[in-house]
Parts: structure tokens; sequence; C-alpha cells
């Protein structure tokens, strides 16, 4: 499982950062940061409800 | 035996509700019912992005929409009834057809609509901002170059929606008929903030302004806007008016059905509106057990968190399960010019409102929201991290001062 984020779309409010903290950093440059781009499959819950609540669509994840 | 689902809504509530019955173990049919031929789109881009370029409704399609889900959604079509007792919705379809939908479990989610200004209907030039029709209306008012576009109602809608026509290089009045904008919902100062982010953006802000009447010509049959007289007196020429005077929730159809309507469907603090009966979204009403206060939410991820709720209350009715109280913190995000506001929380203007990070002559803080020695609301402009971690702790009910200590340690 790999974690996607289209930083074209990402805004940076930080929602994934709330949700998956392990995963998503919003720091103070404003810019988010994928801390773990594979995470262990105990995360993809949390992965999958950043994906929902993300509200500019742009995470998505990749099986391989 | 498999029971029906029936959603009435198919935007952000419903279709959440919709796909969590489906995921989580709904076998029989989810209908989804809705008049907007479009519906299953996002709202928030309507009064930015949309707004702003030249984009398709389908790049703002909900993700849900995209997912093959099963469900059976009927857009063009309107609940118009509902019937406890014979646990069946009446419709009308967009071309006149009569019928009715029977369901075992309902989730309703038809949110709300935007108010106008009376007397207004069918006045060319004149806006409101709910539905990708009205943005797509708006835009192409926009894309004629008016002289001015007057704002009314210096709410969050409002404040967008001025912001983008800024961007489009528009000259914007915006009058607002508090004497702060936002009083209520961020208290006196912030409100006052709000509204130098706009003066700083060239907007002409009129506060405790109302409008008096609009000023309209006639021509080849059509009666179109040419200025706003405003109650201070002034006449401001304008193209474009946008009403952003906020919302009355969808709940006419629900009259006389035996459903509590106040300002909403009343809920019990698991979104239950009746046995088997669920709302969800801008439309439900609860109680909030961690703020002791009556909520109507009509934030974006609120919307989300409901429908997925309402599904699983519903869920756990059938299947004889404990149902799980609904009491998350919102949290709300507003993007005007380059400013990213955002709100967890819900404070009330008499809460103690104490700037704990940043400048608010720059645009760049954090305000902390203190009632009863408890933090209710953490508010950043530019500072999304900040909310986002200081969520938490209202979420953990920790005292004012301890909060505000965490936070000017950040
Ligand atoms: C322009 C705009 C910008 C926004 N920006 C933000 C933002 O930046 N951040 C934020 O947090 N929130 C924002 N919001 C708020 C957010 O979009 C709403 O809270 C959310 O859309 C609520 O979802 P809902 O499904 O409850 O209701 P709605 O989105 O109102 O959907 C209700 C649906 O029910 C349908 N319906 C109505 N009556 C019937 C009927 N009788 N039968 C069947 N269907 C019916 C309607 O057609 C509609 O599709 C914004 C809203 C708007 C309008
Ligand atoms: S939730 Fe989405 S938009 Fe927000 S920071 Fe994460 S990826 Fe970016």
């Amino acid at each position: 499982m790999r974690v996607v984020v289209d930083f074209d779309l990402c805004e940076s409010n930080a929602v994934c950062m709330g949700i998956a903290p392990e995963i998503f950093e919003v720091r103070d440059d404003d810019f988010l940061y994928v801390l773990d781009e594979n995470p262990p499959e105990s995360m993809r819950a949390k992965l999958e409800e950043s994906v929902q609540r993300c509200p500019k669509q742009a995470i998505s994840i990749a099986e391989d | 035996m498999t029971s029906t689902a029936v959603v009435v809504g198919a935007s952000l509530a419903g279709m959440h509700a919709a796909r969590t019955l489906r995921l989580e173990g709904h076998e029989g049919d989810i209908i989804v019912l809705d008049p907007d031929l479009r519906a299953q789109y996002d709202r928030p881009p309507l009064s930015k992005q949309f707004l702003a370029e030249d984009l398709d409704p389908d790049r703002i399609m909900l993700q849900s929409a995209r997912e093959d889900l099963g469900l059976d959604v009927r857009l063009g079509t309107r609940a118009t009834a509902l019937d406890l007792a014979d646990r069946r919705i009446a419709t009308q379809h967009l071309d006149g057809s009569l019928d009715s939908v029977p369901f075992d479990s309902l989730v309703i989610a038809t949110g709300a609509a935007a108010r106008r200004l009376p007397d207004t209907a069918g006045i060319a030039g004149v806006h409101v901002v709910r539905t990708v029709d009205d943005s797509l209306a708006l835009r192409a008012d926009l894309d004629a170059g008016p002289r001015r576009v007057v704002v009314i109602g210096a709410g969050f809608i409002g404040g967008e929606v001025a912001a983008t026509c800024r961007g489009r290089g528009l000259e914007v009045t915006l009058a607002e008929a508090m004497p702060v904008p936002l009083e209520r919902a961020l208290g006196a100062a912030m409100g006052e903030v709000c509204a130098r982010v706009h003066v700083e953006h060239g907007v002409d802000v009129r506060l405790a302004t109302g409008v008096e009447r609009l000023d309209t010509v006639t021509d080849g049959g059509v009666e179109r806007v040419v200025g706003v007289h405003l109650t201070d007196g002034s006449l401001v020429e304008a193209d474009v008016v946008v009403v952003g005077i906020g919302v009355s929730v969808n709940t006419g159809w629900l009259e006389g059905s035996g459903l509590t309507l106040d300002d909403g469907i009343v809920c019990d603090d698991t979104l239950l509106a009746a046995p088997g009966v669920a709302a969800a979204g801008d439309i439900a009403r609860y109680h909030s057990r961690r703020f002791d206060r009556s909520f109507r939410i009509e934030h974006w991820e609120h919307a989300i968190a409901g429908g997925e709720a309402a599904a699983r209350r519903l869920l756990a009715e059938q299947r004889g399960e404990a149902p799980a109280v609904f009491d998350p913190v919102p949290w709300f995000w507003s993007d005007q010019y380059d400013r990213k506001i955002q709100l967890s929380g819900r404070p009330e203007a008499t809460d103690i409102a104490r700037v704990v990070h940043g400048s608010v002559d720059e645009f760049r803080f954090v305000t902390m929201y203190g009632r009863e020695g408890r933090l209710v609301g953490v508010l950043g402009m530019n500072r999304p991290r900040h909310v986002i971690q200081l969520r938490g702790l209202i979420e953990e009910g920790a005292s004012f001062d301890e909060a505000c200590a965490r936070a000017e340690a950040m």
C-alpha cells in the first residue's frame, strides 16, 4: 500500500494530519510532507479515512 | 431477509450515508433520491475555484459518486411526503410523474437552500450560491465583466464570493447588516479581523448596512439589476448582486409527517429522528453533550461524519447493537484570497477570545476561545497545523488556561 498525494490539488489544510499524523505532516512552511509513503497495513483504516476527508480529493492509495 | 434503505438527498451527507450503509453490511437495495439532476457534487468549490476558473462540473464530483457501490441513485426525483406509519415516501419526478418508494430504514439528508431577498425572483443579475447551476449562472455574469459586484452578507460564503470576484479583478462592495461580520460565529474581535482582510484587498466594505431596495431596468421584457440602494442612503451601481444571507433547511416535505421539526429535524444524540429514521448533514439538529448545546452544523466535514454516523445508527438498530453517540468536534474551513481561515469547535460571541500565536495584523494567527474555564474553540488564519492539532484539546475537554499554554508553546 502506497500513499499518493496530488500536490497540485493539496492546499495544506492538514485534515489528513489530524487523522494520521504518523503519515502526514503540515510544517510551518505550510507544505504537506508525507512521512511514510509505504505505511503498514495496520494504518489502512486511518489512511482510507484521510482519503474520504481530504477536502481536495488529493489523496489516493496505490496497491503495489 | 434483505431490507430496503432509502436515502433522501444525494449530496455530501446522503452519499456518505449510502456509502457507509453499503460498505458496512447493508445487503438490500439502497435507493438514493434527489431532484437535482447533477447532485453528487461538492459545494465548497462553488464559491471558490469553480467560480474563479472555467472548471467543468465533472471536476467537482463527489468521490463516492465515482465508486462502484451498487446504489440505485434516482436523480430528478424529489421526495414530497413521508408516511412513517406506512413506511413510504411519496415522490415527484421532474417530468411530473408521481410515485412512492417503500423503505425499511431511512436517512434524511435534504440539506438547506440559500435564502433570497424578498421580491427579487426572476431579476437578472441577482444570484445566490448553493448549487452548480447557481455558480454557473453567476460565473457567466462575472465573465461578462460587470462594472461592480455587490455582495450582500459578509458571512463565509459572501466573503468567499467577494474574494473570488477580487481575484478576477472586479470591483466589489460587501454590505453587512450587522456592525461586525461573523460575530455570532467568531466573536466581535475576530469578526473585525475578517472584515479587515477584505478592506486590505480593496473591497468597499459597508458594515451595519442593509439593502433598501434594488435598482432595476427592464429591457426587452427582462428586468435586470443595475444598482443597490443601501440603508446608508447610498446607491451603488452594480450589474451583479450576490446574496449570501444564510440558508433555510429543506424540511418543507416533512411537515405533518410526525417528525419533530425545529429549524432542522430534531434528532436524539445518536442522530435518530424516529425508529428506523436518521438524519444527517445541514438538516440534522441534535444535542451535543460535549458543548451542552442544541447543534445544527453547516460544515462540510460534519456532513460526512453525520452521514456515516446516521448509517451506522440504522445498522446498529437492525442488529440490536448499542448505538454510538454523535458528538464530534466541528471543524470548518474557508479560503479567502491567500488566507486560510479554519475553525475547530463552536465558539459563541460571549466567549473569551485570546490570540495565542502569531499576529492578527499579519493575518496569521491562532485564537483560542474559552467558556466557563474550558476550551471551546480554536480559530486559525493561515495556521492549519495548529487548528488541527489543538482540536484534540477540545476533544479532551482541556481547561482554557492549560490549552492556551500548550498553544503558546507550539
Ligand atoms: C457555496 C458553498 C461553499 C461552502 N464552503 C464550505 C467550506 O469552505 N467549508 C465547509 O466546511 N463547508 C462549506 N460549505 C458547507 C457544506 O457544503 C455543507 O455543509 C454541505 O454541503 C452539507 O451537505 P448536506 O448533504 O447536508 O446538504 P446539501 O449539500 O444541501 O444537500 C442536500 C441535497 O438534498 C437534495 N434535496 C433537497 N430537497 C430534497 C427533497 N425534497 N427530496 C430529495 N432530495 C432533496 C438537494 O438537491 C441536495 O442535493 C459550503 C456550502 C456552500 C453552498
Ligand atoms: S487533507 Fe488533503 S488538502 Fe489537506 S493537507 Fe492533506 S492532502 Fe492536502
